[in-house]
């Protein structure tokens, strides 16, 4: 389907530049005007992709993004196994946000473990109208008598909370206290703050500053020995299992990680991360704002990695091994050396097969940049990219590390605009989430859901890999797009309809 | 190393090598400062027991799992059933992604659907400008024939008047003069999603049949023969419209499915995405007004909308989710008294053949007991044929169920000697639940996906019926209505007790003298 196999980068990019053009044409002038500023094709040389970002969506479009609560409790807090994350206010935000994002763990559900469990203080018209303190405080008392064994409790405001007026530190101070000293953390993180998931993330980075590690003991004694070689997992979520494969190479190569955040973790491992020697840093976006103050406060240095497809592995592996002594830089060279075969076999069974192809992603606030190694590493090409809620600081990373030139860059892309770029453009693949996953699949496009794994993973680390070229494989070659089009209709319809 | 690329080991199988074993176990003892395991064990213990379900019972701030969903959801389900309409959700936008997957999640399918995106400012100043650009970008980027408007509990919260707004847009030129936006008010705070249906359905009624907001004139009902039929917050829709229809036709009765969404979640992979596909048309809505009766199959879904219709003069008859052979009687009769058509031999066909098949299998339902959770009106059609088949329906739990549901469950125990000694749980969740399946135990669970995690912890099995139904594929296209879909309710259930069977005997030498070929 590539057509773009034969085209120079210049008329790429003239091709491009006239698509954004035509995506322009259908919106109201105020509309297309600040629009424009979010579409471009990426110049080599830049140091960023040109395009505006973190900025307000506009209404009636058919954004992708979500909310500060779905960046707080859906990704930073809920994946904490060990606490119980109350969606505070009415039912619908803990009910969507339920399990949908796959953070594995081991633990048992509902005694001492919790993420699988939607607790919510289900709003009623008269809490909106009296105020949901009272109710707050008896749900905590409540919590501690039937679920006993939680190590601490979060409030994840929804949007009520913060139009109401609630004191919910107030509420979670006075049971802290009367539950000696019990982590309860009050995180602010209302739907309506903020331009998308982006400042949930960081409202959570201070809860979390705030409410566990400001009210550490300065002379705790640890729980454990500390090491030199003591490492913390920032930012990697554990979705179908990536924390694990991507942790099991970092111990490998002989580091000890002492913390996972927030994937499989739990509140004494968040505790434990001031200890660290380095942070290892994958979701950028989302929690380089706890790295920075643990950089600050603790003299703690972070390094960013990417551990999606054999290259950057490697690369990654060695950046952070360059932090640590030659023990480790052999450890890292160790681990490369022994996984190598692994990735050569799986190269040599994929690439063969996706050789050329060509990838549209659309993600959140790292994989738009982070897997294109991994699918480069398959032979594949990514021609477009962009953003559902990074900022400027992203575009340029992905601008200086990742995205060639000519490359169709669209931030906080709109249904419209999405689904006439992959029309026109016409990719062998388009990585991004459930909402969009259907409409492309109808178009005869192949989809992989690049949030949840489309239900499969991990795709961080070694094996991880095995598993991401077996499933863009799959996607790509599945026979079901041969079978798309009824073969006495053979002539190519428009494949949008609705908007025609 | 356990992963190879001959044999791509999943997740399922990746974590269980040694190598990860170990280092989930070196992970747990040494940095999560992790509970004893006898303590873990004791309270697990401690939770399965009567002391436990008396303390779960008493909660009254805390839900746990509910089975429920909020208003706006059920906007959207409904907007959908019109012919080119866009749902437009006044508030934060981080809920329509939220509905939209929820949506996409069930039917796997496309789930459009646009919002106001107000944030901070909007919840200072209001959302009036949210409302005026929005209508304008969406009228202009999706063409739709109709906008359905519904708010979010942020909107409700900031008291923003839709009928005043969507005014104020028409007048600065969002969308023209004539052009169809009705809208309702959808707090999330108030009911569930079958609240947000019956106010989204009755919004929709109105705009057409209360002139437009005030832009054209009343409509007149000229009483004709047709028939309206609102199906309700329904997560068979694609199959149970069709079904429906397939009655009606059946019957010669001429009909208008209102809210009519069984195509636009069904679309077919042919090379096009059709944001719209199918729907009741706009003319269609507005001439319902008209017709002889209108039949909801959801009572609780159509609370407002019913007495509403009533008031324009017309017939209104409910039902509870019929699902069976007595449901199903019901509903045609009920459909031959209003139109005086006669019940064709066709439909008269189909009922024996659904009669035969349970007459075939009850044996292996009769005296089987079940626990049942869902919305409230499903929860009555499928405890009502249980008792029909036999069966005890022990436990009847709706979450978004009131008194007056209540009442209607016991009814219907009472209508049946299995119904002696079972109980309905009116606004309790899936934790309550859990503790019921420990104390009083029954053979199997009804209820949604969420229903795997009491199936994992309580040992019940699960029958996958409800809304929603993630981790099945393709549920929704089979019916559960009329006889045809009663049908499909019993082989679902008989599917889950032969399974169950075999399971329960395939223990060589043991327990397989039971592992029977013919059942």
């Amino acid at each position: 389907m590539s057509v773009t196999e034969k085209q120079s980068v210049a008329e790429i990019k003239a091709r491009n530049k006239e698509l954004i053009a035509e995506v322009l044409k259908v919106y109201p002038e105020k509309t297309a005007k600040r629009r424009a500023k979010h579409l471009n094709v990426h110049e080599n040389g830049k140091s960023d992709c040109g395009v505006k970002s973190n900025i307000k969506s506009i209404p009636g479009v058919m954004t992708i993004r979500g909310c500060a609560y779905a960046g707080s409790k859906g990704v930073v807090w809920g994946p904490i196994k060990d606490m119980i994350h109350i969606s505070h206010g009415p039912v619908g935000c803990g009910q969507y946000s339920w399990a949908a994002r796959r953070n594995y763990y081991i633990g048992t559900t509902g005694i001492d473990t919790f993420v699988t469990m939607q607790f919510t203080s289900d709003f009623q018209e008269k809490d909106i109208v009296f105020g949901g303190d009272k109710k707050l405080a008896k749900i905590m008392d409540e919590i501690q008598e039937l679920f006993p064994l939680n190590n601490g409790i979060t409030v994840q405001s929804e949007c009520p909370i913060g139009l109401i007026g609630d004191d919910i530190e107030a509420v979670s101070k006075v049971k802290s206290k009367e539950y000696d000293g019990k982590t309860i953390v009050p995180v602010r993180c209302e739907g309506f703050r903020g331009v998308s998931q982006s400042l949930g993330h960081h409202i959570a980075n201070d809860a979390i500053r705030d409410w566990v590690f400001d009210k550490l003991p300065a002379d705790a004694a640890p729980r454990f020995e500390p090491s030199a070689y003591d490492v913390a997992i920032i930012g990697d979520y554990n979705i179908g299992g990536d924390a694990w494969s991507s942790r099991i190479l970092l111990e490998e190569m002989g580091l000890r990680v002492i913390a996972q955040w927030s994937g499989d973790g739990s509140l004494a491992e968040l505790e434990a991360t001031p200890k660290a020697k380095l942070n290892v840093l994958h979701c950028y976006r989302s929690m380089n704002y706890i790295s920075r103050h643990m950089e600050e406060k603790y003299g703690i240095p972070w390094c960013e990695y990417n551990f999606f497809g054999p290259s950057k592995i490697a690369e990654s592996l060695r950046k952070i091994a360059s932090y640590f002594d030659d023990k480790i830089k052999e450890g890292a060279e160790r681990v490369i050396a022994k996984y190598q075969p692994l990735m050569d076999a799986v190269i040599a069974k994929y690439r063969p097969r996706l050789e050329g192809k060509t990838v549209m992603l659309f993600v959140g606030g790292l994989r738009p940049r982070h897997v294109i190694g991994a699918y480069e590493d398959l032979g594949m090409e990514v021609v477009g990219t962009g953003y559902e809620f990074g900022h400027n600081d992203d575009y340029q990373r992905t601008a200086q590390h990742y995205v060639k030139d000519g490359t169709l860059i669209y931030d906080d892309v709109t249904g419209y605009e999405f689904e006439k770029f992959v029309e026109k453009v016409q990719p062998d693949l388009v990585g991004s989430g459930i909402k969009e996953k259907y409409v492309f699949q109808k178009m005869g496009v192949p989809f992989r859901q690049m949030h949840s794994w489309d239900y499969s993973g991990p795709y961080h680390g070694y094996d991880g890999f095995a598993i991401f070229a077996r499933d863009m494989d799959m996607a790509i070659n599945s026979p079901v797009w041969k079978m798309a089009k009824a073969p006495w209709k053979q002539a190519p319809k428009p494949l949008l309809q609705a908007a025609e | 190393m356990t992963q190879s690329a001959e044999h791509v080991l999943d997740h399922f199988e990746l974590f269980r090598g040694p190598e990860y074993q170990q280092m989930l176990a070196n992970k747990k003892k040494m940095f999560e400062n992790p509970r004893d395991p006898a303590e873990v064990e004791r309270i697990r213990e401690w939770a399965k027991t009567p002391e436990y379900r008396e303390k779960n019972f008493a909660r009254e701030a805390l839900t746990v799992n509910p089975a429920k969903a909020c208003q706006p959801l059920g906007a959207v389900f409904v907007a959908v059933g019109f012919e080119k309409t866009l749902p437009f959700v006044h508030g934060s936008q981080g809920c329509v992604a939220y509905y939209r997957s929820h949506l996409s999640r069930h039917f796997k399918e496309p789930s459009s659907c646009v919002s106001s995106s107000m944030t901070e400012d909007a919840a200072v100043f209001g959302g009036l400008n949210n409302m005026i650009d929005g209508l304008a970008n969406a009228y202009n980027m999706y063409k739709p024939s109709m906008i359905a408007v519904s708010t979010t509990c942020m909107a409700e919260v900031i008291g923003d008047d839709l009928n005043a707004f969507i005014k104020t847009s028409k007048e600065k030129g969002s969308v023209p003069a004539e052009f169809d936006v009705p809208f309702a008010h959808t707090p999330a705070f108030v009911g569930s999603h079958v609240t947000g249906y019956d106010n989204a359905m009755k919004g929709i009624l109105e705009h057409f049949w209360d002139g437009k907001a005030g832009t054209a004139p009343k409509l007149e009902r000229v009483p004709n023969e047709k028939i309206n039929f609102i199906g309700g917050f329904d997560g068979y829709t694609v199959g149970n419209i069709k079904e429906v229809k397939h009655i009606f036709e059946a019957m010669g009765i001429e009909y208008t499915i209102l809210g009519d969404n069984s195509n636009v979640f069904d679309t077919p992979t042919d090379g096009e995405f059709r944001m719209y596909d199918g729907g009741t048309t706009l003319e269609d809505a507005a001439n319902a007004i008209h017709a002889k009766a209108t039949i909801s199959m959801q009572h609780f879904c159509t609370e407002k909308t019913l007495p509403f219709i009533k008031n324009h003069g017309q017939e209104v008859v409910s039902f509870n989710h019929p699902v069976g052979v007595t449901g199903t009687d019901a509903f045609v009769m009920a459909l031959s008294r209003i139109t005086g058509k006669e019940i064709p031999e066709q439909l008269a066909l189909e009922r024996g053949r659904l009669v035969d098949a349970i007459a075939d299998s009850s044996a292996h339902i009769h005296g089987k007991k079940f626990a049942i959770y869902g919305d409230p009106d499903l929860c009555l059609g499928l405890a009502a044929f249980l008792l029909e088949l036999g069966a005890e329906p022990t436990h009847v739990l709706a979450t978004n169920g009131n008194k007056d549901w209540a009442e209607k469950v016991q009814a219907v125990f009472d209508s049946s000697p299995f119904g002696k000694n079972c109980q309905v749980y009116p606004g309790k969740d899936l934790w309550h639940m859990r503790s019921l399946l420990f104390t009083e135990p029954v053979d199997f669970l009804i209820g949604n996906t969420y229903g795997k995690y009491l199936e994992r912890d309580t040992g019940t099995p699960l029958i996958r019926i409800g809304f929603p139904i993630f981790d099945r594929h393709h549920k929704h296209r089979y019916p559960v209505w009329g006889y045809q879909g009663g049908l499909n309710v019993l082989v679902t259930i008989l599917d889950k007790i032969f399974d169950e069977i075999d399971r329960n005997t395939n223990v060589p030498a043991k327990s397989d003298y039971s592992f029977d070929i013919i059942r």
